[in-house]
């Protein structure tokens, strides 16, 4: 396989436009004739769908749930980042870019991350004009919070519901063109197929959710922003729906999938609590504005009340071992100091698993009146879940699986291995290396949707000629035959154990063995033991009902199978990758906790190629060449 | 922490739209204080599986009170006893030992039941297309500081603006009104400047779609605030029947089309 990255040449700010200019353009009266299938109506789904309806393409728009305003962006909390510089403290997007560079472990691609950071300023104005009420001062203008891993505050927000109100704005976007006839709509439908015919994209399969129906889409490009795969692990901040279907189907029909082991644990949310539990919530991370991370300093102390241990007995672990950034040290890091102090036997909470995120400080500094103004709804959904109330009793936080940095390979159009496959938001691995910034993922979900893939895509589609096909045509109708079969020998097996159980095994020794320390005598068990799960799976699996009308154990019991592969594919990666590199960290290579990093060896983007054997994907690189932000160690001390 | 509890469940079970319903009753053992509302499903459910029987069917998605995909009537309750709080929300804490509790779908001629507790809300998109946007094409405008809003009407904005979508208005609204809803999305837009331009005509065209779904009319009973899980305001009703009244004094009729944009 070979990758093309498709990097314009020039100096690093002035590839986008030039590349703009030299792409070709579709005529309007034409645009109408192609028509493009999005599936996903998250921000990057909804902002392109909606996007390229209004440029005039014939749209079509699939999501799982029954509206696209639930897809999973909605539960975004913190804010987004924009290079606005509007509170004049040294932003620009030059620190942006190399904020995310660094961030990111000098992991992702410099071209990408640069674009990134000059279409930021264009979102926060996109979104203001749609009506996203972001948060302001006194004076009318916009507010700004500062996020992990920045020294500038260059967040915009909108109280603690930031990700609803951008999705709401590109949904509301998006129902405007629907309206208009510009885009086809398909809710409650899941993408179970892609369809390529002689190797390029020209559809897919799906299969209605209330009706049960299979049926073939055809198309002339196809766009995936089904987002990322964080449930792998089981217990995630994401919805329960959220999936590696999409994309891992994709990977199977020859899309090379980049860096999946490439996963960000993030450090504020709920801890467990019960063994029933179905999901953790997140606790934005703007909350380290103003909260401090401590764990008392002796082990004997862990049990007793947090108010009643000195301050000379609490370890601020982050502001001690992090003093330039304390608190806001990026996610990777803050997870894995987290991690430490519980596996040193400091942990607070159930089970010994849980730091403590305290207001103590701010609220005597700045009253509680302000303290709510700033995160009252995130205090109120605490207290929902814990009945503890933060004002008076430090929170208790502990990691957990939030993003996925890795996701299908995309060229700098955003287009996969696959000529025509192209996709967008967390579901491919562009902009973010080897760990997220706070409040960089909306900005990239929106960036590829409003601002990116609509140019990209009308050079695609202008630079090639699209034969006509059907769905007759019998590469659409051994897909439609595909998804069937599946779906009858899901329903086939009558087992004795549940989808979920089996989703909860995976969950278990995905989070052991690839979790937050990897090492390679746990991934190679892991390698053992995924296989033996699938198997039974396959053998042993019960879904009742029948597959036309609304079943959901099925829905749930055709993600889990992809899982039960995928996981496979992220431990292979995390064992190949021997360095330790943002939220990869690989315990034989540290320099005491902090990760080290082998460019030598491993300043590349691992790609893998499906075989047809699940176990043993081949693995390509793309170099990654650092010219504008100088390879270093990382440091936030 | 308390012990577990056990709870007795009555479900409405409904195979499909055309389908008769019924109620079928179940019991929820040794359920944990801690654990949420949904959670005591997820463990009936995997029980029904393993026993070879159909579970019950409900819409969730991100089970953190966000993205509006849940909801139940809670023993006659939209999205049960704690206020603001949605169905995925709500803690078995909520509930005692030996309670029987009564699951419904949301009642309303424009949500037809499509399996069990899951019903088709379709409707509530529909009144967005006819006008829940500002036309603003990608690309077009101009700086985000250029028109400053005050904090107030932005804050205000906001409120209005929380709305997940859920439907628990109707819902819970003896006539299944839908004005909280479209109220909140037309006093968002209205009390933004970036809003002005379509104000009158979008409060005319949402208004519109709402009777043309077959829901009820506002008779501002309350029961809508009193079930929102996000505390939107009957006062917004009042906004847009303002906004109404004064689109239809004001507006020309052949402005007032269907979701034009
Ligand atoms: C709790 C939480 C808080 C966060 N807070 C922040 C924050 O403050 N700032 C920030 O920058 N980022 C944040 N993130 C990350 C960010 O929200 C996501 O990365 C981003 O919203 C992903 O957007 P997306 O459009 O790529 O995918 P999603 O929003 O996940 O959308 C996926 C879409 O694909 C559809 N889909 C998926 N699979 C299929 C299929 N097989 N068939 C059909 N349709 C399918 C779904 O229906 C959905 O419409 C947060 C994430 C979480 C979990
Ligand atoms: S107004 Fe409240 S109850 Fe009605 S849909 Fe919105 S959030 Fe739900
Ligand atoms: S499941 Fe999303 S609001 Fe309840």
């Amino acid at each position: 396989m070979k990758l093309d990255s498709r990097i314009p040449s020039g100096p690093i700010a002035e590839k986008w436009d030039k590349h703009r200019f030299e792409m070709k353009l579709v005529n309007p009266a034409n645009k109408r004739k192609y028509h493009v299938i999005v599936v996903g109506s998250g921000l990057a789904g909804a902002s392109a769908a909606a996007s390229m309806s209004e440029l005039g393409y014939n749209v079509s728009c699939f999501a799982f749930q029954d509206s696209p305003r639930r897809a999973h962006s909605i539960a975004a909390q913190g804010g987004i980042n924009g290079a606005k510089n509007y509170r004049n403290d040294g932003d620009s997007i030059q620190r942006l870019f190399y904020d995310t560079v660094k961030g990111g472990d000098f992991r992702a691609r410099e071209a990408n991350v640069y674009r990134l950071a000059q279409v930021s300023v264009d979102i926060i104005d996109q979104c203001v004009a749609q009506g996203v009420p972001f948060a302001r001062e006194y004076g009318g203008l916009l507010a700004n919070r500062s996020f992990g891993g920045a020294q500038v505050s260059r967040t915009f927000y909108a109280r603690g519901q930031t990700g609803q109100q951008l999705l709401l704005g590109a949904y509301q976007a998006l129902e405007k063109e629907i309206a208009r006839g510009g885009v086809k709509m398909y809710n409650r439908h899941e993408m179970l197929e892609l369809v390529t015919i002689n190797g390029v994209a020209r559809g897919i399969v799906t299969r209605d959710l209330i009706t049960g129906k299979v049926e073939a889409h055809v198309a002339d490009a196809v766009v995936l922003g089904t987002g990322g795969y964080g449930n792998v692990f089981y217990l995630s901040t994401n919805a329960q729906g959220c999936n590696a279907t999409a994309i891992y189907r994709a990977y199977k029909k020859g899309a090379a999938f980049a860096n999946p082991c490439y996963t960000q644990i993030h450090p504020t949310c709920i801890p467990v609590a019960g063994e029933h539990q179905s999901k953790l919530t997140l606790m934005s991370e703007s909350l380290r504005n103003d909260g401090r991370v401590w764990v008392p300093k002796k082990r004997e102390d862990v049990g007793r009340k947090p108010s009643e241990i000195p301050e000379e007995d609490r370890d601020y672990f982050l502001e001690r071992k992090y003093p330039s950034y304390g608190n806001l040290a990026p996610r990777d890091i803050s997870s894995r100091a987290a991690k430490e102090a519980c596996d040193d036997g400091r942990g607070v909470g159930p089970g010994g698993r849980g730091v403590y995120l305290d207001f103590a400080d701010s609220i005597k500094r700045l009253g509680a009146r302000e303290i709510a103004e700033r995160y009252g709804n995130l205090f109120e959904m605490y207290q929902r879940i814990t009945d503890e109330n933060p004002y008076e009793v430090p929170m208790r936080i502990y990691p957990a699986s939030h993003y996925t940095m890795g996701g299908l390979w995309v060229d700098y159009n955003l287009m996969s291995t696959i000529p025509g496959l192209h996709v967008i938001g967390e579901a491919n691995f562009s902009d973010h290396g080897a760990n997220r910034l706070g409040a960089s993922a909306l900005m990239q979900g929106l960036a590829d949707g409003y601002f990116v893939l609509p140019y990209t895509i009308g050079h695609y589609l202008a630079s090639n000629q699209f034969e006509k096909v059907t769905t007759d045509h019998p590469e659409f109708r051994a897909a439609v035959e595909a998804v069937e079969q599946r779906t009858a020998r899901l329903l086939g097996i009558n087992g004795k154990r549940t989808a979920d159980s089996f989703h909860r095994a995976l969950g278990r020794i995905m989070w052991e063995q690839c979790g937050m320390a990897r090492n390679e005598t746990g991934l190679k068990q892991a390698l053992r033991e995924i296989p033996a799960v699938r198997e039974e799976f396959w053998q042993n699996l019960t879904v009742p009902g029948t597959g036309d009308s609304l079943n959901q154990q099925l829905e749930k019991a055709g993600r889990v199978a992809d899982f039960l592969e995928f996981g496979e594919l992220m431990c292979l990666d995390a064992l190949h990758r021997e360095e330790s590199c943002g939220g990869h960290f690989r315990e034989e290579y540290q320099d005491a906790g902090e990760a080290k990093r082998n460019d030598d060896a491993f300043c590349y983007v691992a790609a893998w190629e499906y075989t047809g054997d699940t176990s043993a994907p081949v693995l390509n690189k793309e170099p990654l060449a650092f010219e504008n932000v100088h390879l270093a160690t990382r440091s936030y001390k | 922490m308390s012990g577990t509890m056990n709870i007795k469940l009555k479900v409405w079970r409904q195979a499909g739209p055309k389908a008769p319903g019924k109620f079928e009753e179940y019991t929820a053992t040794e359920v944990s204080p801690e654990s949420s509302f949904l959670e005591m499903l997820d463990v009936v459910n995997e029980k029904l599986v393993l026993e070879g029987k159909d579970p019950i069917a409900f819409d969730h998605d991100c089970r953190e009170g966000i993205c509006g995909m849940c909801g139940m009537m809670i023993n006659g309750v939209a999205h049960g006893p704690s206020k603001l709080t949605t169905t995925c929300q709500l803690h078995m804490r909520s509930f005692k030992d030996g309670d029987s509790i009564t699951l419904e779908p949301w009642r309303a001629k424009a949500f037809p039941v499509i399996r069990d507790l899951v019903v088709d809300r379709s409707p509530l998109d529909r009144i967005i297309q006819a006008g829940g946007f500002i036309s603003v094409a990608t690309g077009s405008p101009q700086d985000a500081n250029a028109l400053p809003i005050s904090k107030m009407d932005a804050d205000e904005a906001m409120d209005a603006a929380a709305c997940i979508g859920c439907g628990a208005c109707v819902a819970a609204c003896p006539n299944a009104s839908v004005s909280l809803f479209t109220a909140a999305k037309i006093s968002h837009l209205g009390l933004l400047p970036q809003g002005q331009p379509e104000r009158y005509r979008r409060a005319l065209s949402m208004v519109a779609q709402m009777d043309l779904e077959g829901f009820g009319g506002c008779t501002l009973f309350g029961e809508c605030m009193a079930a929102c899980p996000k505390g939107i305001s009957i006062d917004f009703i009042k906004r847009m029947n303002g906004d109404y009244i004064w689109g239809a004094i004001t507006e020309k009729p052949e402005k007032v089309t269907l979701g034009s944009g």
